[in-house]
């Protein structure tokens, strides 16, 4: 399609002036900058290893099976999971549940989830009619074999006992309620993956999703920007 | 062996064989030792530069890096691709290293001819060549040999681009760099580094060859840094285009001998520019021809090295500051620039030095043919401008 022509900006070279063409202020320019930095030194980096980034709380990193209050495995072998995963990476054998389990007809005898092979997209944790499964903020998982990352069930209640009492991986479960995002008034903003400066162009923008300032690292932290 | 046949031998050694290797032990080791740490403070530099910490993690500060980099081009698998020239692809890190530190014997690295200095510590390699400069830049535009048999031997189309570049870009900017010392040395009338660096001293401070010939100076810094392959003129490596031009096959120890060639350039390059243009190891007051308080050599080294530290870290600074060149600016800057000012400005040198005209005018005149050159570039981007139809004019074609 063409673009109309009023929308078409047409803009000229600008003229260079007897010092542009010397390059010479133009360099000088230019080791000031530099200069400054050197001099005026503020790193940006974070020492990883030492210092762990915060991510944005809707971050997606390993699975976890939730255990309900009897702290039995919730996950009732529907197959939702299993079915939506586009990466055909969950694996479920479904058996009776045991007679003293009375509020469910199935349960996962075996449950398998290879997180190499998932993409992390988090249409499992969204297809869960009983929020079973659920993606922590975990993100460096390591292993010596494939087989080690081929999670089973037991592994991941253990990551579900591992993270439950982490206030930035809260139990999201509430039954017979729509999702967390349904509850938002508006877009709550999101933080940058990195850290910028308040002069930064992101900085200021006032859209959804790409607001942030230094006094506001995160703004899911502040319970008045966030829901 | 008979007794006394050793102290026999060591007496038809001459003197000069051991002082001369003492210097190649001295110039070599501290070039070695220099570079690895000049490699750290570059990456350091870039990294302060950018708002980033640069490497810190080996030692405090990152000090032992330059070990750890040691370590790995020494450990590292070292891949000769399978359809290279083996003979070429592995003699042209060599020619590369080999060029840029012959060049190095003939500029002295410490305070020359001197009173004071112990007998055995002689600060060239090479002393009284008489055609230094010639020799310096004959040797150093064999460096791109090395550039050039690396990019063919590896038989990698981008590094054959790489080294076609290089080749082109060397050439280009070999007659502005030779042009440019060659007002120096007729205002010396000698082609040897150590007078010249002996009449700056021994004249003061107004005497230094910047005063008279500032123009040569920048073209002299600017076609150097364009021998050196160093940015803004590092199109034969640029990673952008040519992943890594014509050392993208090389690896590990290899690669670490191309790297050490362009810093040992690099270097020379410094030395050169502060002996040619700044009075070498002369300073007002500090390290003057009449110090002679005992270790006014050791200052007067000082002195030297400062000087050539500060332009290292120069073009370190420019590194980051100016963006890459085009390879049509590239050439622009060098054919349309360079040359012609050289010339120019040679042509000045000439014409006072003849006429017997107070060489102080050299200066102004300089700073004169600057102008004029930065006049013509303006009038001629005008022209081009005026020539040229304009966007509107474009649009009533382009837009349907």
């Amino acid at each position: 399609m063409a673009v109309a022509k009023e929308d078409v900006i047409w803009i000229e070279e600008p003229e260079m002036g007897f010092w542009e063409m010397t390059f010479l202020p133009a360099i000088f320019d230019g080791l000031k900058t530099t200069i400054k930095h050197v001099t005026n030194y503020q790193p940006v980096t974070q020492q990883y290893p030492e210092e762990k980034p915060v991510l944005p709380l809707h971050y997606r990193g390993v699975h976890r099976l939730n255990r309900d209050e009897k702290g039995r495995v919730k996950c009732v072998a529907c197959m939702l999971c299993a079915t939506a995963c586009p990466a055909d990476c969950i694996s479920i054998e479904a058996s009776a549940a045991p007679p003293d389990w009375p509020d469910r007809d199935k349960f996962p005898a075996t449950f398998v989830l290879d997180e190499l092979r998932c993409i992390y997209c988090g249409m499992c944790e969204e297809a869960c009619p009983v929020d079973a499964i659920e993606l922590t903020h975990i993100y460096d998982l390591t292993g010596e074999t494939r087989a080690e990352l081929m999670y089973d069930r037991e592994k991941l209640l253990d990551v579900y006992d591992k993270t439950k009492d982490d206030p930035r991986d809260p139990l999201r479960t509430r039954r017979g309620k729509l999702g967390p995002a349904a509850e938002f008034g508006s877009l709550p903003t999101v933080a940058p993956a990195t850290q910028v400066t308040p002069g930064d162009r992101s900085a200021q923008s006032t859209a959804p999703g790409t607001i942030h300032t230094y006094n506001n690292p995160n703004p899911f932290d502040d319970p008045g920007t966030a829901r | 062996m008979p007794d006394g046949r050793m102290d026999k031998i060591f007496e038809y050694i001459p003197e000069n064989l051991l002082i001369t290797l003492v210097a190649i032990v001295a110039a070599v080791g501290a070039m070695l030792g220099v570079i690895s740490y000049l490699i750290l403070l570059e990456r350091k530099l870039s990294a302060w530069m950018q708002d980033r910490r640069g490497p810190n993690r080996v030692g405090p500060m990152g000090i032992f890096q330059p070990f750890a980099d040691g370590a790995k081009f020494l450990l590292k698998e070292d891949v000769i691709p399978a359809n290279a020239d083996k003979v070429l692809f592995l003699a042209a890190p060599g020619i590369g290293l080999l060029t840029t530190m012959l060049a190095f014997a003939v500029v002295p690295y410490g305070p020359v001819g001197v009173e004071g200095v112990p007998w055995f510590l002689r600060f060239i390699i090479a002393p009284g060549v008489d055609i230094g400069i010639v020799f310096i830049f004959a040797v150093t535009s064999l460096a791109v040999y090395g550039v050039i048999l690396g990019g063919w031997a590896s038989n990698n189309k981008y590094s054959a681009l790489g080294s076609l570049r290089a080749s082109a870009q060397v050439i280009s900017y070999e007659i502005p760099l030779g042009m440019s010392v060659l007002g120096i040395a007729l205002l010396g009338s000698t082609l040897d580094i150590e007078k010249i660096l002996t009449q700056q001293a021994t004249g003061g401070f107004w005497n230094w060859y910047f005063w008279t010939q500032p123009l040569a100076c920048l073209i002299f810094f600017t076609s150097a840094m364009a021998e050196a392959n160093r940015l803004p003129f590092d199109l034969s490596e640029c990673e952008q285009e040519l992943v890594g031009g014509f050392h993208t096959e090389y690896s590990a120890m290899k690669f670490a001998l191309f790297f050490l060639g362009e810093y040992t350039h690099v270097i020379t390059t410094s030395f050169l520019t502060v002996i040619l243009f700044f009075g070498g190891w002369h300073f007002p007051w500090i390290a003057t021809p009449e110090s002679t308080y005992t270790g006014a050599w050791i200052v007067m080294l000082l002195v030297l090295l400062t000087k050539v530290f500060m332009v290292i870290v120069l073009i370190m600074l420019l590194r980051w500051t100016i963006p890459r060149f085009r390879f049509d600016q590239l050439m622009n800057l060098s054919w349309k620039a360079l040359i012609p000012l050289s010339l120019a400005n040679m042509l000045a040198v000439m014409t006072v030095l003849q006429f017997g005209w107070d060489r102080w005018l050299l200066g102004p005149i300089s700073i004169g043919l600057f102008v004029i050159a930065g006049v013509i570039s303006v009038g001629f981007k005008r022209a081009e401008i005026r020539h040229r139809p304009s966007a509107v004019e474009l649009s009533h074609h382009l837009v349907t």
